[in-house]
């Protein structure tokens, strides 16, 4: 085995131990330490990536002296690494652009807890990525979900307390379906290990024995999931989550937290269900449908909102729609087409976030649309990279947002029975889409008669306009560069199996 | 014949002590024990009648039920609907285990290689008599890592959310707390060793049978927890203040961290491991299953009488 296979295994203690570690350090080590670690599990993912796409094959490695189904295993192919990687470029942007807001919005005694939470929250993500085993994942899940809330509740106001309870009662209820369905799973299969359980299931589907379980078990760990990643009917926790919680915490929990489940499901359908399995089920028409559902109700919901922040979050509902549509569409293009929108959705949704709170700040701290108004002149660089975040939601081209929703019309035409109601919705989703977002665009470069409000310039937040620049250029890369990535995640949805 | 004593003799023995207490005439612990009362809340009729005022009118300009029959309806049918959909949940999961397979019968799935080598095996591969303490610090010791570390995070939320701010120090309420309770503090001095002792029985002798750190941990917890409620914070901060938990928490987990990074590491390479196994029964077995046992003893211990002391006072 070479050297480079132990990286996964180093990139997961790295980040636990580090959360330790924070824990004795000042605030400003911790910090330190933070962003040093989400370079280092970045770089070792990029090399492992480098590694896995010139050798072609994944690789399993076992975690300790025994072989699983004995022992604990974890496993990295294409797909896994590139995740790694993609999370760790998200998570050191939304930490550096909303740095100056934590100073503003936490208290300082409490900063080193926040960086112990997004250590752990990383290894969380990273081991959800790598997992091969599903108590593992369960474990995991956990410690997402609770330090998710911390995220949330960091900054101690009304209303991100109440936020933090209905994230947490929702988030738990999600756990507690998916831990249903694993132990339903277990006593059916008597296994933990998922290219185990897969063999199982495919013997039991082949016996046509436990069907009632098995549908069960397969329906109580999807609604588990989707509860947890806001899927339209479940997203009533999302947008006082999203929009009131400090902005790294916002920017994290949309584009990385909901993703984190996401891949989960994808790996569950792909390695412990079956694609084929999976498919036949009635279960992908119900995420089909509610998918579609999310694309419209999630976009009417954030036209009527008077708020920038809570705009952006009810847009994120109509975003996780599109990404289980691609799932309801069961096929492998709209997988992949899923992947790309994943990708596409969190970086972009990360910059939106960051960049409406450079608007909000030079309006007085309001987040109302009126209050916005000639906000893109007062701060250039926010203004431009909100606009470069909503052509992307929006789906222009040389944004990444465009060949996500042309993969998903893509799929959509090869899928018999579906296609007309995926591209009638697509398209109304593409026009509601374009409707708050230029509205909001329109309304920051107004001119305005009475300038109450101070600028800001370059120099007063270079860090902030840096990390706002490569968000910018991260969409582009992602929109114009598309096709070896999409090429990758074929290869990695290809390894799964 | 008994030799009879004077009154004032008498009065100076401990029968005579006894027997008042008996019967109610003196109250030993009356001027002892000192509980400093918390001061009532009071809220005068008037401030109570305009603030139900107030939820009133805030109720009626929300939810204007009395006018709007569509709020109404919609709370009812909300009602409705939901216990509807909880009934659906049970009857569906009852009907599933009812298709489960039958508990106890051989030919159930979940009777397969896996537990057969744990059983089988499990003692000489881990080194250690019980088989679950074998299984979950080392077969499948990387999601007992994962839980340690759920345990640390949820005290780092419950840090978040109690923990006083600087400039919030008034709203400490310690000067509530009971002095000089003489019945607890001598029930405790008796228990809490006892209770302590107990606990790390049942870490040093996880390997060998019932037990572990988990359970070992919950104990000392619970002991620490009566200690402070007997004797207070003043005393229990010459041993523990929040350095020490943090401390204390940091080397468990970096100890397990750092020592199963080095078995996996190993592992994972096929490489030779260093630690020995030992015989199987003696209290140094078992390789590092028994001082994983300590570290996650003691980070639930600290844990425990963490979210204690938090939910107290904000704090340590």
């Amino acid at each position: 085995m070479d050297f480079i296979c132990n990286f996964p295994f180093f990139s997961i203690l790295l980040s636990l131990f580090s959360g330790t570690i924070c824990s004795v350090l000042p605030a400003k080590a911790a910090k330190v330490v933070n962003r040093v670690v989400i370079t280092v599990i970045g770089l070792l993912s990029a090399a492992l990536l480098v590694y896995l796409l010139s050798v072609g094959e994944p690789f399993v490695y076992w975690m300790g002296h025994f072989p699983a189904p004995w022992g604990n295993e974890i496993r990295a192919g294409v797909l896994e690494a590139g995740m790694a990687l993609f999370f760790c470029v998200i998570m050191y942007l939304s930490m550096a652009g909303g740095a100056h807001k934590l100073y503003d919005e936490v208290d300082e005694s409490k900063h080193n807890l926040y960086y112990i939470l997004v250590n752990l929250l990383l290894s969380s993500l990273l081991a959800l990525v790598y997992t091969n085993d599903m108590f593992t994942a369960y474990v995991f899940v956990e410690i997402n979900t609770i330090s998710a809330c911390g995220l949330i509740m960091i900054r101690q106001v009304g209303r991100t307390i109440e936020a933090a309870v209905r994230y947490m009662i929702m988030s738990l209820l999600g756990s507690g379906l998916l831990l249903f369905g694993i132990c339903i799973m277990y006593d059916l299969t008597g296994h933990l290990l998922m290219s185990n359980i897969k063999e199982s299931v495919g013997l039991l589907v082949a016996n046509g024995a436990y069907q009632i379980p098995l549908i069960v078990s397969v329906a109580l760990m999807c609604v588990g999931l989707c509860i947890k990643s806001a899927l339209f009917p479940f997203h009533a926790w999302l947008p006082d989550a999203y929009g009131y919680s400090t902005v790294s915490s916002a920017a994290i929990l949309s584009s990385l937290v909901s993703k984190g489940y996401i891949f989960l499901l994808i790996k569950i359908i792909y390695r412990v269900i079956g694609f084929d399995i999976f498919n036949n089920t009635r279960i992908i028409d119900v995420l089909f449908v509610f998918g579609l559902m999310g694309m419209i109700f999630g976009s009417l919901s954030a036209i009527r909102e008077n708020d920038i922040r809570r705009m952006i979050a009810f847009s994120s509902v109509a975003q996780i729609g599109y990404i289980y549509m691609g799932f309801g569409m069961g096929t492998q293009t709209g997988m992949v087409a899923s992947v790309y929108h994943i990708l596409s959705h969190a970086a972009t949704k990360s910059l939106l976030f960051i960049a409406a709170i450079g608007l909000t700040e030079v309006s007085g701290g309001s987040r109302r649309f009126s209050d916005l108004t000639g906000a893109g002149y007062r701060n250039k660089w926010a203004g431009v990279a909100f606009t470069a975040g909503a052509l992307s939601m929006v789906g222009i081209p040389l944004f990444s947002g465009f060949i996500s929703k042309l993969l998903f019309a893509q799929a959509a035409v090869q899928v018999e029975g579906k296609m007309l109601a995926s591209l009638i919705v697509l398209g109304i989703s593409t026009v509601l889409n374009a409707i708050y977002f230029m509205k909001t665009v329109l309304r920051i470069y107004a001119t305005t008669e009475e300038n109450t409000y101070s600028g800001m310039t370059f120099k007063s937040m270079k860090i902030y306009a840096v990390t706002l620049l490569f968000f910018i250029l991260l969409n582009v890369i992602l929109g114009v560069n598309s096709q070896p990535i999409v090429d990758m995640i074929e290869k990695g949805l290809a390894m799964f199996a | 014949m008994s030799k009879k004593r004077s009154s004032e003799a008498y009065q100076k023995t401990f029968a005579f002590r006894f027997f008042r207490w008996i019967s109610g005439e003196k109250d030993p612990y009356l001027g002892e024990v000192e509980m400093r009362p918390q001061e009532e809340y009071h809220v005068d009729e008037e401030t109570l009648i305009r603030r139900e005022m107030e939820h009133d009118a805030i109720l009626d300009k929300v939810y204007d039920t009395k006018n709007n029959k569509g709020i109404r309806l919609f709370q009812s049918l909300y009602e409705i609907t939901s216990i509807l959909f909880c009934l659906f949940l049970i009857a569906l999961l009852l009907i599933t285990v009812s298709y489960l397979p039958a508990v106890g019968t051989v030919t159930r799935p979940v009777n397969n290689e896996v537990a057969q080598r744990y059983i089988e095996d499990g003692l000489e591969e881990t080194g250690a008599i019980n088989i679950v303490a074998g299984m979950i610090l080392d077969y499948r010791a990387f999601d007992t890592l994962g839980e340690s570390h759920v345990l640390f995070v949820a005290t780092i939320t419950v840090l978040i959310l109690l923990r006083l701010n600087k400039g919030q120090e008034d709203k400490n309420d310690r000067i509530f707390e009971p002095k000089n309770d003489v019945i607890l503090q001598l029930v405790a001095t008796f228990l809490v060793p006892i209770i302590i002792i107990f606990g790390i029985y049942i870490i040093l002798n996880g390997h060998l049978g019932p037990g572990g750190g988990f359970s070992g941990g919950a104990v000392i917890g619970a002991g620490l927890v009566l200690y402070l409620n007997a004797f207070g914070f003043a005393k229990t901060e010459r041993f523990f203040t929040e350095k020490t938990y943090k401390w204390v928490c940091f080397f468990s987990l970096s100890f397990y961290c750092l020592a199963k990074s080095y078995s996996f590491y190993t592992g994972a390479n096929h490489l030779h491991s260093v630690i020995p196994k030992g015989t199987p029964g003696a209290i140094l077995s078992s390789g590092l299953i028994l001082p994983l046992n300590i570290a996650v003893g003691l980070v639930v211990a600290c844990t425990i009488y963490a979210f204690y002391a938090m939910f107290r006072k904000g704090g340590f």
